[in-house]
């Protein structure tokens, strides 16, 4: 069954609404376990395209999907109601924050979260980490190490660092195959 | 909260920017952001910053939607339409184009070192978040602590991140942190 415009909005919609920390596997769940719209195969080969092309991963899944389905009206209502409603929801929040953030429990709060959000960059870090490790290649986890150092350490500027990091780790896969 | 027209321009210019290096999803940028919108423009102060991220990271749907906390914050309901069409626009029409050509692409050597090559930055680039995260929100024992004990269980326990981030808000509240 093949969505319709007003069906893809809906479905991203949510999509968005659903995930906390990220929407890949609620996308996952609605796409290929619920609605049926794509195989695991095609979300698979989707995503992995996804996850070449800049920017937000889901966000290029949602306009790659809905555009193959509905033409450009369609990848355009897919990133819509992807985004579209958490920014209402982000706005709200930022208007509250405006006028509450100085209050001490408030303030305690969002120090908290902070501190356990940045744990669990760490999990997710040493979780993705792990494959570079297993290939037995030293490569792999000097270029991350090199990258961490560069962006998180010495803070240099992004379009920098990867302008010189990004070709190289490109070209010493190219010859190790 | 200041709306005049330079404030939007940067705006729009650093995330239209920012998005062509988003390798890897939102969190991988998270240094740069934090880089420009504290060092460089002095637009928040680092707590402001790490509140951004903690509510970011509270708020259903994309990691990306702390672009939009952040131009909501410089210069309102504008600054937030502003900075987020700035990041997802050109990334997004760009995916269109690359959806519509992609099956000559996958498998194709090039595919393989590509891959290969990114993920190893990318991991580099989400360490860095961590890092960026944990210095700017953890100011004493109890935030360490909260930060090494989040990443230890998310790592080894397959748990839900709003139980982290609810238990670290209730350390917040009580007055712990």
């Amino acid at each position: 069954m093949r969505p319709t415009v007003s069906e893809l909005f809906i479905a991203f919609a949510t999509i968005s609404l659903s995930g906390f920390g990220g929407v890949l596997a609620w996308s996952r769940r609605l796409m290929v376990e619920e609605k049926r719209w794509l195989t695991p195969e095609q979300f698979n080969e989707t995503y992995a395209l996804c996850a070449f092309l800049p920017g937000g991963n889901i966000l290029n899944f949602s306009v790659i999907f809905g555009s193959r389905l509905r033409g450009p009206l369609g990848g355009l209502a897919a990133i819509a109601g992807l985004i579209g409603p958490p920014m209402l929801l982000i706005m709200a929040i930022g208007a509250v924050y405006a006028h509450y953030g100085d209050l001490p429990a408030l303030r305690r709060m969002l120090t908290g979260v902070a501190s356990a959000a940045a744990g669990l960059l760490m999990a997710t870090v040493a979780k993705m980490a792990q494959p570079l490790f297993r290939r037995g290649a030293v490569t792999g986890p000097a270029i991350a190490l090199i990258t961490f150092v560069a962006i998180g350490v010495m803070h240099w500027p992004l379009p920098l660092v990867l302008a010189v990091i990004v070709p190289a780790s490109i070209g010493m896969a190219w010859v190790r195959r | 909260m200041k709306t005049d027209g330079g404030a939007l321009v940067t705006l729009a210019g650093f995330f239209a920017v920012l998005s062509l290096f988003a390798i890897g999803g939102g969190n991988s940028a998270v240094p740069e952001m934090h880089r420009f919108s504290v060092d460089v423009q002095h637009w928040l102060t680092d707590r402001q910053f790490a509140d951004t991220f903690a509510l970011a990271q509270l708020t259903p749907g994309p990691n990306l939607i702390i672009v939009a906390l952040i131009g909501y914050h410089v210069a309102g309901v504008a600054g937030a339409l502003v900075a987020m069409l700035a990041m997802c626009g050109p990334t997004g029409v760009f995916a269109f184009f690359v959806g519509r050509a992609s099956d000559r692409f996958k498998q194709s050597r090039w595919h393989v070192a590509l891959s290969h090559g990114l993920v190893p930055v990318t991991v580099g680039l989400i360490a860095s978040s961590a890092l960026v995260i944990a210095t700017t929100a953890d100011a004493g024992l109890v935030t360490v602590a909260i930060t090494l004990t989040t990443a230890l269980v998310s790592y080894f326990v397959r748990v839900h991140p709003l139980w982290a981030f609810a238990a670290a808000a209730l350390l917040g509240l009580v007055g712990l942190v």
